[in-house]
This record gives C-alpha cells, structure tokens and sequence, in this order.
C-alpha cells in the first residue's frame, strides 16, 4: 500500500502540538465520515456476498466500521475502499474462525423481516410497472443466487472486480495472494458463472489457429 | 470453439483493461484470427456483463447506517484521551498551524522522496514482470545465445549491458527484450530457472544512485537490486527469495 500519504497529513500536526483538542477528534470523525461512509454500500454489499447471511453481513459491516475508525490514523491514503474491504475481510475472517469453532447452530430470527428490507432497499427504479420491477427483481436475485454458489475464493474475487471495479493489483492487495492468483481465480469465477448463467454453447468448431 | 489455452489469462486481462496499450493491440488482432478466442472472449464479455449490473449490489438497511454513526459517535471521547481542550482564538493560530503543517509538508517531501521513486520503480519492475509474462512479450529477441543478445541490444539502448549465459548455474538465458521503466527504454534480460522466469532489468546507475544493495518482495514477487559497473541491476522473479539470491551471485560473478 502507499505509504506516503501519512506524511502530508495536517492531522498529525495538530495531534502533535496538542492543540485543538476536541476539535482535532471531531475533524477526525469528519474526516472518516467523508473518506469511509461512502463506501458503506459496497462494503455491505462485500459483506453479503461473503456470508450470504444478511444478518452477519450487517453485524461485519458493523465491526469493520469500528475497526476502521479506530484504526483510522493508520490509513495513509490511497484507495480507501481497498483499505475498507480489507478490514471487512479480517471481520468476516475472524468471524468465520470463530463460528467453526463453535459449530453454531444458525438461527436467523431476522430473516424475513430483513428480506423484506432488502427487497424494498433495493427497489428498482420508479418509472417500471410493478410486473417489470418484479420480473427485473427475479432475474437480479437468480444472478445473485448463482454468484452465492461459486465457490469461496472465486466469489469473492467476481465481487471485487465486478462489481466493486477493483483493479487486479486492489484485489490483490485486498485478499493478500499474488496478482497470478487473482488472475486465476478471477479467470475461473468467470468461467463457472459463465457455465451456470449462459446458454450451452454450440457443438465445437475449430481450433484455435 | 476451444480458446487457445495459453492465452485464456490474456482474455481476462484485455476485458479487464489490464493490458498495455501495445499487448492489447497485439492481442486484439489476435482475436481477429482465431475464432476459438474470439468466442470465448465474446462468451466473457457477457458474463461480464451481467456480473457487472448495479443492481447486483446489496445496499446497506437504514438502521445498518445509523448504528455505525452512533459508534463513531460514541467514539469521539475515547479518543481524545489527554489532549487538554483548548479554545481556538484567532485566525492567526490556524495560520500559525497552516505554516507547520506546510513547513511539514516540504520536509517530508525532501525526506520522502528517494523513498517514492525506489517504491514506484519497484511498483514498475512488478508490473513490467507481469506483463512481460500475460502478453506473450516476454522477449523481443528468443535465444540461448548470449553473442546474439548482447549486439541486439545494439543501437537500441545508449549503454551495453552484460549479458552472461547461466545455464552452468542453472539459469538458462532465454533472451532480451526492451521495456519501459521511469519513463526510459531499459533492456531487459530473461532467464529462466525451472518453469520460473527471471526478468533483470539494467538502467545506467544515476549519480545519485545508492550502492546499497535491496531484496524485497512486493505482490508475491521477490526484487533484488544491485549495482555493478555503473549500471543498476533489478531482478525480478516469483521464485524465493534465497534462488533469487544465489542468481544475484552467479551474475555478479560472471559478469565481475
């Protein structure tokens, strides 16, 4: 990650002189609100496609948030959603330890109510008819059926590419393998998605030359 | 309608915009001529494609977003610890403080700065590898013979860099090609050892150049750098860190 950005940080100064007080808290929790809180959608978002449980995902996006504030003087700059998406991942990482360990036996007391949240948040647009809505509602949630099945690493690098636009060298830095891992899985999550959404291809022609 | 299978990771990485200019231009004539690529690649852009919807995205519930608001809320105390509560009284102490901090600012940029360019030299190196391998343009010039590699680096570049056969250390010369670095053409030399290349790069070493010798590891990949000569040697490779080493030494001793 990119280093140099701590070095400009006016924040530092005023932390160092002990000035401002308060105010030097405050400015920092303005800042994390303008840097981090835009990405609550996409880190959510991570969150679901890794759990594929609304309940936990919204508990991860939580803890990650903390973490992250907390851990907001060590951020120096750079993409603050690879920053974001990799404390997400330790949340879920850490989470996922500790439910193997108990061997949990899964309740979702929330679920139906945070279905129909969901449902209603992620509404489509205004100008559809109810039928185009629920049509386009149905062939949305069948694709997220489909990506939830791919297996872990696979998904998970689909997400970050997809649909967060992340560049290989992100996504790289995000999961912690090397870039020929993230091609290989990306490659992979694609062709399984592939197979699973799109109609059989024809009988084979030709080799390629 | 089998793509090529070596050039698969090629396809992703053109969809993905993940390709230099040139690699996709050579690429993209590719798939004008194979039909195998050009269905896969067509069969990936459509997958792509719908991956790729907005609304695919779940968005945080409401209530998701207020708690974290009262947790950062609830922070602010904690953090401010023992720093006393001052008022702010003019605008001349923000001044004062816009001073420091600019005064600040242009020290660490005199301090920083070596530090930037080794880092994003590095960030280079790594990607020039990586490229080197994706597009199939590991070399300009493919042989084991190092009496035709060295004069093809000839007219090219303003400077001759040694190019030793090390296949008695077990690093076969594979051959050269030219590449970008800092903005410079720069020859880069390929070795191989077992299935793993090894690209080395030489740029004439700057005045300011540190002998200082680096080994690091960025994205995986392992970096060494060394300088002999008066040129500046960077290896670049995904093998470990100690064969990395050892193909410092066999260089340095056939070259020294």
């Amino acid at each position: 990650m990119d280093r140099r950005g701590s070095i400009f940080r006016p924040r530092l100064v005023f932390n160092g002189r002990a000035r401002a007080g308060d105010a030097a808290v405050s400015d920092e929790a303005r800042r994390f609100r303008e840097v981090m809180l835009p990405h609550l959608d996409a880190a959510y978002s991570l969150a679901r496609y890794l759990t594929a449980d609304p309940t936990a995902a919204e508990d991860i996006a939580q803890e990650a948030f903390l973490n992250a504030f907390r851990a907001f003087g060590s951020y120096q700059g750079g993409s603050a959603k690879a920053w974001l998406f990799a404390i997400v991942r330790n949340c879920w990482r850490d989470r996922a330890r500790a439910a193997m360990a108990r061997s949990r036996v899964l309740i979702d007391q929330a679920g139906l109510s945070e279905g129909q949240a969901a449902a209603i948040d992620n509404y489509p647009d205004e100008g559809e008819t109810p039928e185009a809505a629920l049509l386009r509602q149905q062939e949305v949630e069948g694709v997220r059926t489909v990506i939830a099945a791919l297996p872990e690493p696979f998904r998970e690098a689909l997400v970050l590419r997809e649909m967060e636009q992340m560049s290989y060298r992100e996504i790289a830095a995000v999961t912690e393998v090397p870039i020929g891992t993230v091609m290989s899985r990306l490659a992979r999550a694609r062709d399984m998605l592939a197979t699973l959404l799109l109609p059989q291809r024809d009988a084979p022609q030709e080799e390629c030359a | 309608m089998t793509a090529c299978e070596d050039r698969l990771l090629h396809l992703h990485a053109l969809l993905d915009g993940e390709l230099d200019a040139v690699n996709s231009v050579a690429f993209e004539a590719h798939l004008k001529s194979c039909v195998g690529c050009a269905e896969e690649f067509a069969r990936l852009e459509r997958v792509s494609e719908q991956a790729r919807d907005p609304a695919l995205q779940y968005r945080a519930p409401s209530s998701l977003r207020a708690r974290i608001e009262a947790d950062i809320a609830a922070q602010r105390p904690a953090q401010s610890r023992s720093v006393p509560p001052t008022v702010r009284k003019s605008v001349s102490s923000w001044m004062a403080g816009g001073a420091v901090t600019a005064l600040a600012a242009s020290l660490a940029l005199l301090v920083a700065v070596p530090q930037l360019t080794t880092g994003s030299v590095q960030d280079q190196l790594v990607a020039n590898h990586v490229r080197s391998l994706l597009a199939n343009h590991l070399t300009d010039v493919a042989t084991s013979n190092r009496h035709v590699v060295k004069p093809w680096f000839n007219g090219r570049i303003d400077f001759a860099p040694p190019v030793p056969e090390l296949a008695g250390q077990g690093f076969p010369l594979v051959g050269g090609r030219l590449d970008y670095l800092d903005g410079r053409v720069v020859p880069a030399i390929v070795y191989h050892r077992r299935l793993h290349t090894i690209n080395l790069f030489v740029l004439p070493a700057g005045s300011f150049s540190s002998p200082v010798g680096i080994i690091t590891r960025r994205e995986g990949y392992g970096l060494e750098r060394w300088t002999s000569g008066g040129l500046e040697f960077w290896a670049v490779s995904d093998i470990d860190s100690h064969e990395l080493e050892q193909f410092r030494d066999a260089f340095v001793r056939a070259t020294g």
